[in-house]
C-alpha cells in the first residue's frame, strides 16, 4: 500500500519533498482506524456549539449556496470593511522591505512589544490615568489576550460575565476548566456568573444581587448591546470589585466609538489600578481585524491573594506561550498612533458611526427597540416574543441580510438581533432599505407572540 | 536600569523613515531583548513571592498554583537578562550572541516585497481584507502541503496555519488538558515542560533530580545516540519529540521514528513532532514524522518559519492534526484542535500569510535555501573550531545548534565563564533539562564576521 518515491530535489539541491518507503514488516496493521488511548479533554466535551461566529459563516456560506446570485450583504461579524489609512499600510510596507536590509532586520522582539509602541499606547490611551509602559503588552489580539489571561488565572478561580456578552469570555472559561456542565434549560453553564443587562437595568448589572466571583468580564462600549457604562456605573464596578477582592478584566475593544463622555478606559475611575486589567486592540481601531494587533494592560500595583503582583505572571505566560505580535503590524500599530496615523483612523471610525446612525434610524422608524449604536458600531434590536435564532434566519431568507442572533452571546441576548454597523456605505443603505421592506410588510410577523423563547 | 537611553521623547513622528533610525522604533539591538524595562524586580521573572508592603491592597484571587510551580523565568529571557547585565558591566564589550537561537539575515526581497504589496493592497479597495480564516489562508494551506507533504497523504485541511510553534505548543496543551501525562526528551526545548506545567500536568518541582513530577523524562545522551531506550520509557498519553532536536542538533533515523511510531500505536499516545529544524537536515533522515507509515494516526506535527525564513519576528508557522487522529473515544483531534483556533486565536497575520506563501514559490524557496547553507556553514566553523580544541562535539550536521560537552562541569558556570572571559552568550545546557547538564548549546545564527570573530575567543580561551 505505500510506494517508495523518487526523491525529488529541488533547483538548489536540497531535499523537501519527502520519501516513503516500503513499510516494513510488522510495523502496519490494516484496518479500521486507530484510536489513541488519549482520553478527549473533558472541558471541550462541555462546549455546546460550534464558536459562534464561524457558526454564522457556516450559515452564510449554506446560504450562499441556496441562491448563489443572491447579493448577500453581512452586518453579522462585526468585520471591518474599509481600507486601511494609506499612511499606515506604508508604514508597514516599508517595516517589510527593511527586513530585507542588514541595518532593517529584526529578528525576534520582546515577547511584550517593542518598547516604542507600548510607551506609544501608554501615552496615546492611558496619558493621564498613569499607565507606564511596561504593564502595557502588545498582542495579536483581544481573543488571544483572553486565553492567555485564562492560562494565567487557572482552572480554579470562578468567573462572572454579562448577559449578553462576547462569547470569547464564556467559551474560554471552559475550555480552561473554570465550569461546570451546560444546562438545555437555563442556556447557562453551571459555575459561572451571568450578569442580566437588558434596557430595564439600564445595560448595567445589579451589583447588590450578583454573587461574588474571582473575575468580573466587563466589556464597554458593549459588544453586543453597544451600552457604554457610566463614569457612575464604573465607579460601582470598581467598589464591588474592591469589597469582594475580584479581578475585573475589562474590555475596551470599542473605546474609540464613544461619542458621549463615557469613560473610554478603566483606569479612568480611581483605585482601578487595584482590581482590573484592561485588554484592548487595533481590530475595530484601525480595520487590524486581518494585519493582527492589540494590547493588555496589567498594572503593577494589581496583587494576587499572597500579595504576588499578577504582572509578573503574566509576563510569564506572555514568555512561554507567546512569542510577541508581528514586528510588520508592530510597526503598523505605531504609525496609527502617529497624529496623522490617527486623524486617519478617525475619519474611519466616523464613517462606521455615520453606519451606525443610519441602522439605528431604521430600525427606529419601523418601530422597533433598537439600543447601542450611540458608543458602539453595532444596534441591539428588540425583538419581543421571538427566537433569535428564527429571526435571524427570517431576515436571511428574505432580505439576504446576515446579522448574529442575541441568543448566541448568552441567554440575555434571547429576543434580540446584532446588527453590525461595518460595511460599504452603499451595502448599508441597500440593507436598510431591504430590512425596511421586509419589516413594514411583515409587521404583524414580527410583532407576533406566537414564537416565544 | 534602563537599556533604552536612546529612547526618543514622547514625540512621535509621522514620517514612515522615522522609525528606522536609530532613536525610535528600531533602535539599538538591545531593544530586542525579552526583557521587561522598568525594575530588576520585574526582570526577574522568579517565581518566589514579592512581598508588597503591609499596607497595599490585595486581591482576594489566589494566585494559580501551576504557574507557582515554574521554578525560573522562561530560559531564553533569563539568558537575555544575563547578557544585558553582562552589558551594564562592560559598556564597549564587543558582545557576540550565540545564545538564542535568533536568526540575524535579512529575508530575501521576493519573500518581503510579497509583504510589502500585501501592506498596500490594505489600503486599496480591492486589496483590503478584514478576519481571515482562523485555519489561515487557503492559497498558503494548499502551499504548505504540496511543498512539505505531498505524496504523504496530508491535506491542506489537515494544516493549520499560525503565528508560530511556541504558541501552537500551548494551544495543543488547552486542547489536551490537565489530564493528560506527558513524555520529553531530556534535554528538551523548554517550552514543552513550561507549557506542560502551567496547562497543570505536572506535580511539583523536585530539586534533587531537577525534574518535575509527573512527567516523563527521556535521557538523549551521546551514549544512546540521542534517541531514548524506548524500553524504559514508561508509558504517556503525550510525546513531545523533536527532531533536527533543538538543542542537541541530533536527527532521529528512519528506523527510529518507525520505533517510536510504533511505541505511540502500542501505548496508544500521541506524538507532538517537532520539525521546526527539519529544513537543516543534511542526512537522508525523514524530515516529516508523516513519512512513517501509520504516523497519521499517531502524531501531531509542529513546524515554524521562523529558522525557515528568518521569521522570528514576523510569525509564521503551522501545525498538522491529520484527520486520522482519534481521541480514545473516537472523537477526532482536529475537531477540538479546530475548535481552540477559533475561540483563543485569531489567525496569523495575514502580511505574514503573505510572506509565507511567497517563501514557498520556486524563487522563495531557492532564496530561503540560500540563507540557510549560509548558517550551515557558520556550523560548520563552529564546530571545526570545538573539534580543534578538542572538545567532544555533537548536532551541527543536521540542525543550526552546537553541542558541546564540558564533562563534570556545570553548565551555568561554564556559560558564565564564556560569557565573562570571551563576551559570547551561549546557552546553558541545563536550562533544558536535567540531561542537559554537562553541555552548552552554541547557536550557528551570526553574521559571518561575528562567527568567525567567537572562534577565534573560543580559540583563545580554551587552547
Amino acid at each position: 500500500m505505500y510506494k517508495l518515491l523518487a526523491c525529488c530535489s529541488m533547483a538548489s539541491g536540497i531535499s523537501l519533498q519527502p520519501k516513503m518507503v516500503q513499510a516494513s514488516l510488522g510495523v502496519q496493521k490494516q484496518g479500521n482506524g486507530h484510536c489513541t488511548n488519549v482520553p478527549r479533554n473533558v472541558n471541550l466535551e462541555k462546549l455546546q456549539n460550534n464558536y459562534l461566529f464561524p457558526e454564522i459563516s457556516k450559515r452564510e456560506l449554506q446560504h450562499l449556496d441556496k441562491y448563489p446570485s443572491a447579493k448577500v450583504i453581512s452586518l453579522g461579524i462585526g468585520d471591518t470593511t474599509e481600507p486601511i489609512p494609506e499612511k499606515i499600510s506604508l508604514s508597514m510596507a516599508n517595516y517589510a522591505h527593511a527586513l530585507s536590509t542588514a541595518e532593517g532586520y529584526r529578528g525576534y522582539g520582546a515577547e511584550q512589544g517593542n518598547q516604542v509602541l507600548r510607551k506609544a499606547i501608554a501615552e496615546t490611551f492611558y496619558k493621564n490615568v498613569l499607565i507606564r509602559d511596561q504593564e502595557v503588552f502588545v498582542s495579536d489580539g483581544s481573543q488571544c489576550d483572553i486565553s492567555r489571561l485564562q492560562l494565567l488565572l487557572g482552572s480554579k478561580v470562578t468567573i462572572a460575565v454579562q448577559d449578553p456578552s462576547f462569547p470569547a469570555y464564556i467559551d474560554s472559561s471552559v475550555i480552561i476548566g473554570q465550569a461546570g456542565d451546560f444546562q438545555d434549560k437555563t442556556g447557562k453553564y453551571q459555575n459561572i456568573v451571568y450578569m442580566q443587562c437588558g434596557p430595564e437595568n439600564n445595560f448595567f448589572p445589579d451589583l447588590t444581587t450578583t454573587p461574588r466571583t474571582d473575575i468580573i468580564f466587563f466589556c464597554s462600549p458593549n459588544n453586543p448591546t453597544g451600552h457604554a457604562a457610566t463614569r457612575k456605573q464604573l465607579q460601582q464596578l470598581v467598589e464591588f470589585a474592591r469589597d469582594n477582592g475580584s479581578i475585573i478584566i475589562f474590555d475596551s475593544a470599542y473605546a474609540a466609538y464613544i461619542t458621549d463622555d463615557s469613560p473610554k478606559s478603566i483606569f479612568e475611575i480611581p483605585g482601578a489600578k487595584e482590581v482590573a486589567i484592561e485588554i484592548s486592540s487595533f481590530s475595530k481601531f484601525a480595520g487590524f481585524t486581518g494585519v493582527r494587533l492589540g494590547w493588555t494592560v496589567v498594572p503593577e500595583e494589581l496583587l494576587f491573594s499572597s500579595g504576588f503582583p499578577v504582572i509578573n505572571d503574566f509576563n510569564r505566560i506572555v514568555c512561554t506561550c507567546f512569542n510577541g505580535a508581528s514586528n510588520i503590524a508592530q510597526a503598523g500599530g505605531l504609525a496609527c498612533l502617529s497624529s496623522e496615523g490617527f486623524q486617519a483612523i478617525c475619519s474611519v471610525i466616523d464613517y462606521y458611526k455615520e453606519n451606525t446612525k443610519i441602522l439605528v434610524n431604521t430600525f427606529a422608524s419601523l418601530g422597533l427597540k433598537a439600543y447601542g449604536g450611540v458608543n458602539a458600531p453595532y444596534v441591539w434590536v428588540h425583538f419581543p416574543g421571538l427566537k433569535s435564532w428564527n429571526v435571524f434566519s427570517e431576515i436571511l431568507e428574505k432580505t439576504h441580510i446576515i446579522t448574529v442572533p442575541g441568543s448566541g452571546f448568552g441567554p440575555g441576548g434571547a429576543e434580540y438581533i446584532r446588527v453590525s454597523a461595518f460595511g460599504q456605505r452603499e451595502r448599508i443603505m441597500e440593507a436598510s432599505w431591504r430590512l425596511e421592506k421586509l419589516i413594514s410588510n411583515e409587521k404583524a410577523l414580527f410583532n407576533s407572540v406566537e414564537n416565544k423563547e | 536600569m534602563s537599556l533604552m537611553s536612546n529612547l526618543s521623547t514622547s514625540m512621535i513622528s509621522s514620517s514612515s523613515s522615522a522609525f528606522l533610525a536609530p532613536t525610535s522604533f528600531n533602535s539599538s539591538r538591545s531593544q530586542s531583548v525579552s526583557v521587561p524595562v522598568k525594575s530588576i524586580k520585574i526582570c526577574k521573572c522568579v517565581a518566589t513571592p514579592q512581598e508588597q508592603q503591609q499596607t497595599a491592597y490585595k486581591t482576594k484571587v489566589s494566585r494559580n498554583s501551576n504557574i507557582a510551580k515554574l521554578q525560573a523565568g522562561y530560559l531564553f529571557p533569563e539568558v537575555a537578562r544575563r547578557r544585558a547585565a553582562h552589558l551594564l558591566k562592560y559598556p564597549n564589550a564587543q558582545v557576540i550572541s550565540l545564545g538564542i537561537g535568533d536568526t540575524t539575515e535579512p529575508i530575501p526581497d521576493v519573500i518581503t516585497s510579497a509583504m510589502a504589496k500585501r501592506s498596500q493592497a490594505l489600503s486599496t479597495l480591492e486589496g483590503y481584507s478584514g478576519y481571515g480564516a482562523e485555519q489561515g489562508e487557503k492559497a498558503l494551506r494548499v502551499a504548505l502541503a504540496s511543498t512539505f507533504y505531498s505524496n504523504l497523504g496530508i491535506e491542506e485541511d489537515d494544516i493549520f496555519v499560525s503565528d508560530g510553534a511556541k504558541c501552537d505548543i500551548s494551544r495543543l496543551q488547552v486542547v489536551f488538558g490537565s489530564n493528560v501525562t506527558m513524555a520529553v526528551q531530556d534535554p528538551s526545548y523548554p517550552a514543552y515542560v513550561d507549557s506542560s506545567v502551567i496547562m497543570g500536568q505536572t506535580g511539583q518541582f523536585q530539586k534533587d533530580v531537577e525534574k518535575y513530577a509527573n512527567i516523563e523524562y527521556m535521557r538523549c545522551t551521546p551514549e544512546n545516540g540521542f534517541f531514548p531506550n524506548l524500553s524504559t520509557v514508561a508509558k504517556t498519553d503525550i510525546i513531545f519529540f523533536c527532531s533536527p532536536n533543538n538543542p542537541t542538533g541530533a536527527a532521529a533515523t528512519r528506523e527510529q521514528l518507525t520505533r517510536l511510531v510504533q511505541f505511540a500505536k502500542d501505548n496508544g499516545s500521541i506524538i507532538v513532532y517537532d520539525s521546526a529544524y527539519a529544513i537543516y537536515m543534511s542526512d537522508d533522515n525523514p524530515r516529516s514524522i508523516f513519512e512513517i507509515p501509520g504516523a497519521k494516526e499517531v502524531a501531531i506535527e509542529t513546524a515554524s518559519f521562523s529558522k525557515y525564513a528568518g521569521f522570528t519576528g514576523v510569525r509564521l508557522g503551522w501545525t498538522i492534526v491529520p484527520k486520522q487522529l482519534l481521541f480514545s473515544d473516537g472523537f477526532p483531534v482536529a475537531k477540538d484542535f479546530n475548535r481552540i483556533v477559533c475561540t483563543c486565536f485569531n489567525g496569523a497575520s495575514n502580511i505574514a500569510q503573505a510572506g509565507g506563501l511567497a517563501c514557498l514559490s520556486p524563487e522563495g524557496l531557492e532564496a530561503m535555501q540560500e540563507v540557510i547553507g549560509f548558517y550551515k556553514e557558520n556550523t560548520k566553523i563552529i564546530v571545526e573550531t570545538f573539534n580543534s580544541l578538542g572538545f567532544k562535539v555533537y548536532g551541527g550536521k543536521n540542525a543550526p545548534y552546537v553541542w558541546v560537552h564540558f564533562p563534570g562541569r556545570n553548565s551555568w558556570d561554564v556559560f558564565s565563564e564564556i560569557l565573562e572571559k570571551t563576551h559570547i552568550v551561549t546557552t546553558p545546557g541545563s536550562g533544558f533539562g536535567p540531561g542537559g547538564e554537562g553541555f552548552i548549546r552554541v547557536s550557528a545564527f551570526g553574521h559571518r564576521e561575528n562567527v568567525l570573530e567567537a572562534c577565534r575567543r573560543f580559540k583563545q580561551l580554551y587552547n
